[in-house]
């Protein structure tokens, strides 16, 4: 999936994290983060974020992240969220492994 | 054992906090909102948040519920595309107005049981009926569908569309009750009571819990964990109504064994449906850990 515009999800609440995703020139995935957990989950978070936009086809973006202390799954979520309304796409198939 | 439904509490399906808590708090069923509690323009990112968390959560020991947009906008395909897949949960869904919503919302989850391989009729349904057609062809609606676990009255859209308002006797909406309760038993199903939304109000809160609990309700669908303790004190058997239980099985079994007709206990007549009341009583005690499944078969 290509990133045709800017797009935020998420918000600046306890135990969310607002994700602005942004197309780049550059080819990979450039990761800003600002978390009250950075120094113990930081690279944690960072890693959740670089698999989710794989996930979803991206590899090419900018991604600024606030978080608020967000579980992973809100992270995907969030990621998921910003990439669909980036890349203008409406259609999501659901399937994959059921953890 | 009967799954319980004494309590249903609402989450907004888009706070993430309320999400990670639900599960902490000891009500029977969890319901995940993605109707009117979420924004137009958040609908998209609730459906990825709700999603992800069902996929991810420890969702044991309760009955999780996901209510979805109504089935006459995008947004209800939308939503049940991305819940049914995660076979985790009962779809809700609101403003039932006739059993064609019913046959309408089970093909839509048939189609998405075959696109994702899921077993074909393993997501179960409930519905919410919420206006004055609604109620008048809850049985109808009830009996729909062999996956409808229950049916349930949302007060605030019936009482406008009857032109009036919510009181604290609750007498508006006696008609309503009445009817979704006997759709309900009609159909074998269980029938669940609307929110009471000042949480504030604890003494008008228990009153209307103990109402609905006398008309024959099998819960509440609830608002804040707050009101989770009085719906259980409420709902769940006392001491005295499970000795009294007890006492009727222990003569039946006796009665059996001697093989008498007619029974007493205390000089009153046991009749079938006194023993079924009781029967009912142990299962809600047993159901609802005050009684040792053990001391059932003593």
């Amino acid at each position: 999936m290509k990133i045709k515009n800017a797009a935020l999800a998420g918000t600046m609440e306890s135990s969310d994290i607002m994700i602005t995703l942004e197309p780049s020139k550059e080819k990979g995935l450039v990761i800003e983060l600002d978390s009250t957990v950075e120094k113990q989950f930081g690279r944690k978070i960072r890693r959740v974020i670089g698999d989710t936009l794989l996930e979803v086809g991206v590899d090419s973006a900018r991604v600024v992240a606030v978080d608020k202390g967000a579980l992973d799954c809100v992270i995907r979520a969030r990621v998921k969220t910003a990439a669909y309304r980036a890349g203008g796409e409406e259609c999501f198939h659901w399937g994959g492994d059921i953890k | 054992m009967k799954q319980l439904r004494r309590t249903m509490l609402y989450v907004p399906g888009n706070n993430p906090g309320m999400i990670k808590d639900a599960g902490i708090y000891n009500a029977d069923c969890v319901m995940f909102d993605l109707e009117d509690s979420v924004p137009v323009a958040e609908k998209d990112a609730v459906r990825f948040l709700v999603n992800e968390a069902l996929r991810t959560l420890d969702l044991t020991g309760k009955e999780y519920l996901v209510r979805v947009n109504a089935l006459d906008s995008p947004l209800g395909i939308a939503d049940l595309e991305a819940i049914v897949s995660t076979r985790k949960v009962v779809v809700r869904l609101p403003k039932t107005e006739s059993a064609q919503d019913i046959l309408q919302c089970e093909r839509e989850i048939k189609r998405i049981e075959r696109e994702y391989g899921i077993e074909p009729g393993s997501t179960r349904m409930m519905a919410a009926v919420e206006s004055a057609a609604g109620v008048l062809n809850a049985k109808e609606i009830a009996a729909a569908s062999p996956r409808l676990i229950g049916i349930a009255i949302g007060a605030e859209d019936y009482v406008t569309d009857l032109k009036t308002t919510r009181s604290a006797s609750g007498v508006e909406l006696m008609f309503g009750r009445s009817m979704i309760l006997l759709a309900a038993r009609a159909a074998g199903i269980d029938a669940i009571d609307t929110v009471y939304s000042d949480v504030n109000n604890e003494e008008g809160f228990r009153e209307e819990v103990r109402l609905i609990r006398q008309l024959g309700f099998d819960g509440k669908s609830i608002i804040n964990p707050r009101q989770i303790s009085a719906v259980h004190e409420i709902f769940t058997p006392s001491l005295k109504e499970i000795d009294k239980a007890l006492a009727v099985i222990e003569a039946i079994k006796e009665a059996n064994r001697k093989g008498s007709g007619v029974i007493a206990l205390n000089g009153k007549m046991i009749d079938k449906p006194v023993v079924m009341r009781a029967q009912r009583t142990i299962d809600l005690a047993v159901a609802s850990k005050v009684l040792e499944k053990e001391r059932e078969n003593a």
